[in-house]
């Protein structure tokens, strides 16, 4: 009585298989077509890695990081870690897996905001999109793994389909809940002044979001990063894939080197583009505090006079 | 009767707006629902009404108060103007025009350049600068950027933020903040000023200053203002005309004077009832500046400096954030230099026990009596809000003027 019974059957695998091949048959030139449209844009943004010189490179990040942290140990700290990225042997490696993370990332963006716009916009979009987001997020990503080589073959097309797959949730998610929480009397303030959907949008929603957007766009670069690795299961190098060979060679050293290798690159991501976030929050909140009580009383004094 | 759109001297008229919160609105203004009471009405039908057949006229350069208790549906009355909220039936005429029928771009183009609003909880935009938020709905309106920061720098002249158009409205209080709204609004030069409570959310001395302004204001630029409240004093000292609302129904509109004589039902008797000035005045309507206020680190020496060029004996003293601690003599001040402290501590001083700002002055006739000392006010965190003068009571009860 308690095992559920074997009658009440409701496959959907067949279904599913049936779709896939129907897709494979019908849509592969299209998908052949955006393999091909990717991977030249992520060769292109692999050489553009590699054609810098890597002190420039090191220097480069160390004088962001500075600047937008606002502390010069942080900029040496930043610069360090990727020294030690190529000091390990992996410059090449890292650079290839930056690319990966950087289109994903790109496409998770100029994706993802529009859709937290609509998400936030509109109540069906967010009822209709909050599931499948759901199901991004805690699907086995070998689930989509194999059909994303079956679209696009071996290599790092895939990789990055399966990593923008995983990453973009979060940007879409605090999108919307960033111009969801604005608050309605500036909206409404706002609206009787005459703004438009689209003033409202530029001049308030999306600029107060925006702490809450880079706080998505943040999460959707470290979870691009932790992707790598799952990634490199069907044929992307890099970082990943070396991380990979040293498991299977039961190499722990070489494994360490190439996992600190990630770590290294996330820490520097999530560092410099977090002070970006805060950067101009900072600013909106500076001003003399002090001196609006003086000029309050002193005109309070006038009228009285 | 249909309106007459070019009929000037009329600034607002409503005509039987109805405004209907649920689903399925419109049967509510079938003829079986729409005389039943508030809460039958909510049970059959599970509608809530906001505004039942309201009807307005709202003369041109008048000072209109809208008055009521909160949910009587006055800040949906004046919202329905913008049609910020959207009336369920009912037509609108704002300066001649026939709001309802506007289709969204001519609604756009009349939020644009016919009437301004001012809200109670400002609407400022924290990322833009004091001078930007001023000019902001003139660029809403398209203005050339020179053009709309010269008209936005002189609204903000007009409200005495001279010299703040760089900074950013956090940075600003609460009385400052409401400036900037008012810049806001009166910087495109609108035909109709709508104030929604502009002034509740102030501190009382810095409201009823900004009430002052706001009457010189009327005097000087001749704005057809509608102004929404909850306050019978405020409503009494700024309304050319009151339109008292409850349940969502006008009850009464009438001059000031006549709604104190001449009350239409209970209703507004019962708001009035109590306007003998010493039940309708409270402490924060009579109160004023101190004339002299210590802070507590001032050290003994400079406080008796203090008093001598001032020519006082007693001085209230506050600490930093302006939390009343209590009342100093020069005797005190006296024998405190002589015993060399440098600090004037709580236990120096003498405490008269602070009263609230709502107490009506009635019960205030006893304390202030008694005391040779103005009674301080204080609000719930204990700040000095100011301090009531036996005349100033006097004076209130006298003239029937909370500001003479």
């Amino acid at each position: 009585m308690r095992d559920f019974p074997d009658w009440i059957r409701f496959p959907v695998a067949d279904s599913v298989d049936r779709a896939m091949a129907w897709v494979l048959t019908n849509l592969g030139w299209f998908f052949d077509w955006v393999g091909e449209v990717g991977l030249q844009i992520l060769i292109a943004v692999e050489r553009t890695l590699l054609f810098i010189p890597w002190w420039l490179a090191v220097i480069g990040v160390g004088v962001v990081a500075w600047r937008a942290i606002g502390r010069v140990r942080s900029g040496i700290a930043m610069a360090v870690l990727l020294f030690m990225v190529g000091a390990f042997g992996y410059w090449a490696h890292a650079m290839n897996t930056l690319s990966v993370v950087i289109v994903a990332v790109a496409f998770s963006i100029t994706v993802g905001i529009p859709l937290g716009i609509l998400m936030a916009w509109n109540n069906v979009v967010r009822n209709m999109l909050t599931p499948i987001l759901d199901a991004m997020q805690t699907m086995p990503s070998f689930v989509y793994l194999i059909p994303a080589l079956m679209l696009f073959g071996l290599g790092r097309v895939p990789a990055t389909f399966a990593t923008v797959i995983y990453a973009i949730p979060p940007v879409i998610r605090l999108t919307n809940v960033g111009i969801r929480e604005v608050s309605t009397s500036v909206i409404e303030a706002s609206t009787a002044f005459g703004a438009s959907r689209w003033n409202l949008l530029f001049d308030v929603q999306l600029p107060l979001a925006r702490p809450s957007i880079m706080v998505g766009v943040n999460q959707t670069t470290m979870m691009a990063l932790a992707m790598v690795v799952i990634g490199s299961m069907i044929g992307n190098r890099g970082l990943g894939m070396e991380v990979l060979l040293a498991i299977n060679r039961v190499n722990i050293g070489q494994g360490f080197e190439a996992g600190i290798s990630i770590v290294f690159l996330a820490i520097i991501i999530d560092r410099i583009t977090t002070a970006f976030a805060r950067a101009k929050k900072a600013k909106e909140a500076s001003g003399e505090e002090a001196d609006t009580d003086a000029v309050e009383e002193e005109s309070t004094s006038k009228a009285s006079a | 009767m249909p309106p007459n759109p070019t009929e000037s001297g009329i600034a607002v008229r409503a005509n039987g707006i109805w405004k209907v919160f649920g689903r399925n609105p419109e049967r509510v203004l079938e003829p079986k629902f729409r005389d039943l009471p508030k809460n039958e009405l909510q049970r059959k039908t599970g509608c809530v009404v906001g505004l039942r057949d309201v009807n307005l006229e709202v003369k041109t350069g008048e000072l209109f108060v809208l008055m009521g208790l909160s949910g009587s549906g006055k800040s949906t009355m004046i919202r329905t103007l913008l049609r910020l909220v959207e009336p369920t039936a009912g037509t609108l005429h704002v300066d001649g025009k026939d709001v309802s029928a506007m289709s969204h771009k001519e609604l756009l183009e009349f939020r644009r350049n016919l009437v301004s609003m001012v809200f109670q909880s400002y609407g400022l935009l924290p990322h833009y600068t004091v001078l930007e938020n001023a000019a902001y709905g003139l660029r809403l309106r398209g203005d050339e950027k020179e053009k709309r920061e010269a008209r936005a720098m002189e609204a903000l002249n007009m409200v005495g933020l001279a010299g703040w158009e760089n900074y950013y409205p956090t940075s600003l209080s609460g009385g400052m903040q409401q400036r900037v709204g008012l810049a806001r609004a009166l910087a495109k030069n609108p035909d109709i000023l709508l104030m929604d409570e502009p002034f509740s959310g102030l501190d009382p001395l810095i409201r009823r200053q900004m009430q002052d302004e706001l009457v010189d204001l009327q005097s000087d630029i001749g704005k057809t203002i509608i102004f929404v409240t909850h306050d019978l004093p405020e409503a009494l000292k700024l309304g050319d005309r009151i339109a008292i609302m409850r349940d969502g129904e006008v009850v009464q509109v009438a001059e000031p004077e006549e709604i104190l004589s001449n009350p239409h039902d209970e209703y507004v008797r019962a708001f009035t009832r109590d306007a003998s000035p010493a039940r309708v005045y409270t402490a924060s309507t009579v109160m004023e500046e101190p004339e002299m206020l210590l802070y507590r680190w001032q050290g003994p020496l400079t406080a008796r400096n203090e008093m001598e060029r001032q020519k006082r004996e007693w001085s209230f003293v506050v600490d930093r954030r302006r939390t009343y601690l209590g009342v100093a003599t020069r005797d005190v001040i006296e024998r405190l230099a002589k015993e060399k402290r440098t600090t004037v501590e709580k236990e120096d001083l003498m405490y008269l026990e602070p009263v609230r700002p709502d107490v009506v002055i009635e019960d205030l006739f006893g304390v202030v009596s008694s005391e040779s000392y103005p009674l301080p006010v204080t609000d719930d965190d204990g700040k000095l809000l100011g301090v009531v003068r036996p005349r100033a009571i006097l004076n209130a009860l006298s003239t029937g003027e909370a500001d003479a």
